[in-house]
């Protein structure tokens, strides 16, 4: 079969409609009502189209090499990359902070950028040796550490937002035999923290606004809360993983019964005064948490089943985690990083300070309407209201220029373009390629996912860019050549047979 | 490769988190920009910035056309809070010349929101205003240094004359009890109205329809241009200009002769009610009140004992004194009371019983018309007897009713409704006023004698005494005393001032005093000081000395000229004078020579200079208490 006939041209379509889309919103996001040219290179949209421009070599380039070739040079590619990065913590430009720019005459790259389809390169190519199985310790450790290098080399580069990306690849896992426990783990995780760190301070009553530095006063309400949801989780454990509804549906109801009886005792019954220091909702709560370990590894040596083991492990991991979240959040994170958190879980406001972003993104988005501003008419955005608003907040622009319309209709784009990469993942016929482009999948599902989030204030603010829109050869040319690999892979699936 | 099927299954899994992610976002984005309103608004805030145009305040012209007020060019500081940035204060109050103290309260002022309730970090606020000529070279000149500061063109007011402050009037700022009861809401925070005289009076003429303009500010505060070029742009309307009637030079003239007096001078064009020059004296340079010196120069102004903001000629109440008594005359004529040729007696004054009220005149019976020369308090002591005795009524009291309102036609008791303001209405008792005093309402006439001679309870402005005067040279009717002449851009000015008020007195029997006060000026009470026939003025006036019981006596001239088309009616009014002739009739007849020969004569240039450099001060008893 030909190249053309087996070349997915429903997705090049899509890169197409959004590189153009993208190339408009950059030119809208900087002009500044002087009626420039969008080919004027000293502005962003010119140079955005030269970025475009030389991406198309880049893709000519991408379809001419063979596909196999991809697969034996990933080593090498995945090495070169790796000390790239490393050489960028030492002679990258300091910009905010941020190491990962080389500049060379007059261009920047970013390294990091790369880092991504040199690290799905590499994951597959573990992932298609002969005897590698995803659920042998030793080859997940392989994986494990194939993912994290990158993580590290550019979390020392201070670009955290880049770094997070990686993680995106638990789907892949996931796909590739990880038990869904830990999705459900990890979701149980994000849960813990956002009832632990939102509800460990008291609320403010209306009106009252936190300036940069003040705290609200401590609360003992998210500790409470999430040590009365741990036995439930661990009972949708015991139910969803070790497959035991009934110890499942005991654990839940016994919990269930003790904190509501904890309730009426409390409110009820007068206790006596020797015995009250000790009857207090967090003891009681420490007691079913305990309680839920202790019958999950009874299970497991009555029934001998390991899932039962791995249960008492998560719920011991839940504990040990919402015990030392609290620690984690105030001293790990940078100030900054725990601002966007504590604004986004609504603890504190400061519009002027780390909530500024959001709140102007909220502004820009929000003002847009049903069909929007129109074109080039957007004040929040021309105005430099909103901040990076060519890079990581682009999606502002098309709020507000183009109102909900433009807004619902790029993010079913994408949602497009993820469901095709996934579709086209699934009829690969070796592992190699199927892996790859469901890396290609976590990555873009990422990057939008939190991008998009962030500027409508669903996820702390992590500076990643938008793929296609936000400005930035760097930018362009990594989802480049991430898709291309890709589409390369999928037109030579047939050949195989 | 081979087939997992249970793993394959999970692309599903996959493929339905996406979707979910991906319509939480939708309906997130659908309440973000569909359902929620109030980030139109919050944009319009951001972006939109409305700076007011401020238009130029009407002129003031005298009523020859001479430039009375006018504008003068200055500036505004702004400070906009949110776009402070690095401020080189030390270099800042440099150029300021302010102290770092005065500075930092300045702010803490400009941030306190109890004083300044239109805080806002977003917007320009004042620092300072009305910054004139070269202090604006020099601060703008390095403004550019010192981001978030920046200027507002403004005008002030200027005068070309240091005269009138009573009726031009000033411009302050906009107090908060203004904003508050500001219907049209034309003003705020900071803007300028008129305060005092016509700057107060004629508002609304003068002070022309603000612009706008509707600019785009950028994120740092920054002004971008004109929204959509400027389509939403309004051009300010400038203030309509406005001629009084005011002759600047006599009202110069009269300042003079005023001056180290404490009264009132009012010179009234009888045919038409204008007023020719209205004196208040102490008075003061009304360029005092301009410029950023206001607010002291103010607090200084309120400190003076001798309270030269006070507008005497219509706020202050006399006792009008012996100038009353035309009114007398008149109300007896009217009513039948008395005729031209009824004789009244006065034996040293007014006698009844025990009770005497004196008179210079000695014993003498008069007709009307020598009892005015003379200003005979006998004859209209026996005058209002005859008046309240009249048998057309049943009693004392109804009489008295008719009286007053004979009074109230003649422009006493009641404000006449000049265009100045804080006007008062001067005193006249009705009926109640002394059944409720005398515990009785079977008071008799000899108990309110003493209103018959202006004293007692009666109490005048110069104003209205003025108006009487032109009242009376009108024989029998009068206009509203006005300072107005003509706003540009109507036709005539306002109805009340146009239209005639009569009195309930006939004209014929006006003749009688006019013939009085004729002869006051021919070898009566005024003669001496006043007469004017040398100067080919006809002149008709009539003294008064009013008793003052916190010091010496008030002197007061009313009169008018030339007698039979009279040009010019006069008041004038001097606190602690003592007699009429001797502050009141030098002065007021003065005024009308100049204003009718526009020259004094050599053989009058003695008395001028003596009015001139006469001081009333040492009699002031009652001012220096304070």
């Amino acid at each position: 079969m030909s190249f053309f006939k087996s070349f997915d041209w429903i997705t090049l379509i899509i890169y197409i409609m959004l590189v153009v889309m993208g190339w408009f919103t950059i030119n809208a996001a900087s002009y500044t009502f002087d009626n420039a040219s969008i080919f004027d290179f000293s502005r962003p949209s010119g140079k955005q189209a030269v970025w475009f421009g030389l991406s198309v070599f880049l893709i000519i380039l991408l379809l001419c090499i063979d596909a196999k070739t991809y697969m034996g040079w990933a080593p090498f590619i995945y090495i070169g990359m790796m000390i790239l990065l490393l050489v960028t913590i030492f002679i990258g430009t300091n910009i905010n902070g941020s190491h990962s720019w080389i500049k060379i005459g007059t261009f920047s790259i970013q390294p990091a950028e790369f880092g991504k389809f040199s690290t799905s390169l590499m994951v597959a190519w573990l992932f298609s040796q002969y005897g590698f199985k995803f659920t042998n310790p030793m080859d997940f450790a392989k994986v494990c550490l194939v993912v994290i290098l990158p993580v590290i080399l550019i979390i020392l580069q201070n670009e955290t937002g880049s770094a997070l990306v990686y993680f995106s690849l638990i789907l892949l896992f996931y796909r590739q035999g990880l038990s869904g426990v830990f999705l459900w783990g990890v979701f149980c995780a994000i849960l813990i923290f956002v009832l632990g760190v939102k509800y460990s301070v008291e609320p403010l009553p209306d009106g009252v606004v936190l300036g940069k530095d003040e705290v609200a006063p401590p609360s003992m309400r998210g500790e409470h809360l999430v040590l009365a949801i741990i036995p439930f989780l661990t009972a949708s454990m015991l139910w969803g993983y070790a497959g035991n509804a009934a110890a499942a549906i005991r654990l839940a109801l016994i919990s269930l019964v003790v904190l509501i009886a904890y309730k009426v005792v409390k409110r009820y019954v007068e206790i006596p005064a020797e015995i009250l220091p000790y009857f207090t909702f967090r003891i009681v709560g420490q007691s079913l948490c305990v309680g839920s370990i202790i019958y999950a590894l009874w299970r497991w040596i009555y029934d001998n089943k390991r899932e039962y083991l791995l249960v008492a492990a998560f719920a011991i991991g839940f504990i040990a985690f919402q015990y030392s979240v609290g620690y984690a959040f105030h001293n790990v994170l940078k100030d900054h990083q725990r601002g966007r958190i504590e604004i986004l879980l609504g603890m504190k406001e400061d519009l002027k300070g780390d909530g500024y972003n959001v709140n102007q993104a909220k502004i820009a988005i929000g003002s847009g309407g049903i069909i929007g501003k129109g074109y080039l008419q957007g004040t929040q955005t021309k105005l430099s209201y909103v901040p990076e608003q060519e890079t990581d907040f682009i999606f502002c622009t098309i709020g507000e220029e183009k109102g909900f319309i433009g807004t619902s209709f790029l993010l079913l784009t994408y949602l497009v373009l993820i469901l095709r990469i996934i579709v086209i993942a699934e009829r690969q016929r070796t592992i190699f390629a199927q892996v790859y482009s469901y890396c290609v999948a976590c990555i873009f599902m990422f990057h939008v996912f939190i991008n998009v989030g962030m500027v409508i204030g669903l996820v702390p603010v992590i500076g990643i860019p938008l793929p296609f829109f936000s400005y930035g050869g760097s930018g362009l040319w990594s989802f480049t050549i991430l898709l291309f690999i890709m589409l390369k892979l999928d037109a030579s699936r047939i050949e195989r047979y | 490769m081979q087939h997992d099927f249970k793993l394959e299954r999970r692309k599903y899994v996959i493929g339905a988190l996406v979707v979910v992610i991906i319509l939480i976002y939708i309906v997130r984005l659908f309440s973000l920009q569909v359902l929620e309103d109030k980030y139109k608004d919050m944009a319009r805030d951001n972006a939109f910035y409305n700076r007011t145009i401020y238009p130029a305040r009407g002129i003031i012209y005298d009523r020859q056309g001479r430039e009375l007020v006018y504008n003068q060019p200055a500036h505004d500081l702004m400070v906009t809070m949110r776009s402070v940035k690095n401020l080189d204060t030390l270099a800042f109050c440099q150029m300021m010349g302010m102290t770092r103290e005065r500075f930092n309260q300045r702010m803490t002022e400009i941030k306190d929101r109890s004083r300044n309730p239109g805080y806002s970090s977003y917007t320009p606020q004042t620092f300072a205003t009305q910054i004139l000529g070269d202090e604006y070279a020099r601060i703008s000149e390095s403004l550019h240094r010192f981001d978030g500061f920046d200027t507002s063109k403004r005008t002030i007011r200027q005068y070309k004359y240091a005269i009138a402050p009573h009726i031009l009037g000033n411009i302050r700022e906009v107090s908060p009890k203004e904003l508050k009861a500001d219907k049209d809401n034309y003003y705020r925070r900071g803007d300028f109205v008129g305060d005092m005289g016509v700057e107060k009076t004629y508002e609304k003429f003068l002070r022309g329809k603000k612009g706008k303009e509707l600019l785009l500010r950028d994120a740092h505060g920054r002004i971008k241009g004109h929204y959509e070029n400027g389509k939403y742009d309004v051009a300010p309307v400038p203030g309509n200009d406005i001629t009084l009637t005011i002759d600047a030079e006599l009202q110069a003239y009269a300042e003079s002769l005023m001056g180290n007096k404490i009264g009132a001078l009012v010179a009234i064009e009888p045919k038409t009610g204008e007023i020719l020059a209205m004196v208040s004296s102490p008075t003061f340079d009304p360029r005092l009140l301009v410029g950023n010196q206001r607010g002291k120069n103010y607090n200084a102004l309120v400190a003076n004992p001798y309270r030269p903001l006070y507008d005497r000629a219509v706020s202050a109440s006399y006792p009008p004194g012996s100038t009353f008594k035309p009114t007398q005359g008149l109300i007896g004529l009217q009513d039948g009371a008395i005729t031209p040729n009824t004789v009244l007696n006065c034996n040293h004054g007014f006698r009844f019983g025990n009770f005497k009220m004196g008179c210079h005149d000695g014993v003498a019976s008069w007709t009307i018309v020598p009892a005015i020369a003379t200003s005979c308090n006998g004859y209209f002591g026996w005058c209002l007897v005859k008046i309240l005795e009249n048998k057309k009524y049943a009693t004392v009291q109804d009489a008295f009713e008719q009286w007053k309102n004979y009074m109230v036609s003649m422009g006493y008791g009641y404000k006449l409704g000049v265009d100045i303001p804080g006007e008062t209405r001067g005193f006249i008792p009705n009926r109640a006023y002394y059944s409720k005093a005398f515990r009785t309402d079977k008071w008799k006439p000899i108990n309110i004698i003493s209103i018959s001679i202006g004293q007692g309870e009666i109490l005048a402005t110069p104003l209205q005494i003025a108006n009487l005067a032109a009242t009376i040279a009108n024989r029998g009717y009068y206009y509203i005393p006005h300072v107005i002449k003509h706003i540009a851009g109507y036709e005539q000015i306002p109805d009340t001032f146009l239209q005639p008020h009569r009195t309930m007195v006939d004209s014929v029997n006006y003749e009688w005093v006019v013939q009085g006060m004729r002869q006051a000026a021919v070898n009566g009470t005024v003669w001496r000081a006043g007469n004017m026939d040398a100067e080919g003025i006809e002149l008709c006036g009539k003294t008064g000395t009013a008793q003052n019981p916190h010091g010496k006596d008030h002197s007061v001239f009313m009169g008018f000229a030339p007698m039979d088309d009279p040009k010019i009616a006069v008041c004038c009014f001097v606190e602690n004078g003592g007699f009429g002739a001797v502050y009141g009739v030098p002065i007021g007849t003065l005024v009308i020579e100049k204003y009718i020969n526009g020259e004094i004569s050599d053989r009058r240039k003695w008395q001028e200079q003596n009015m001139l450099n006469a001081s009333t001060m040492q009699n002031m008893g009652a001012y220096k208490k304070k």
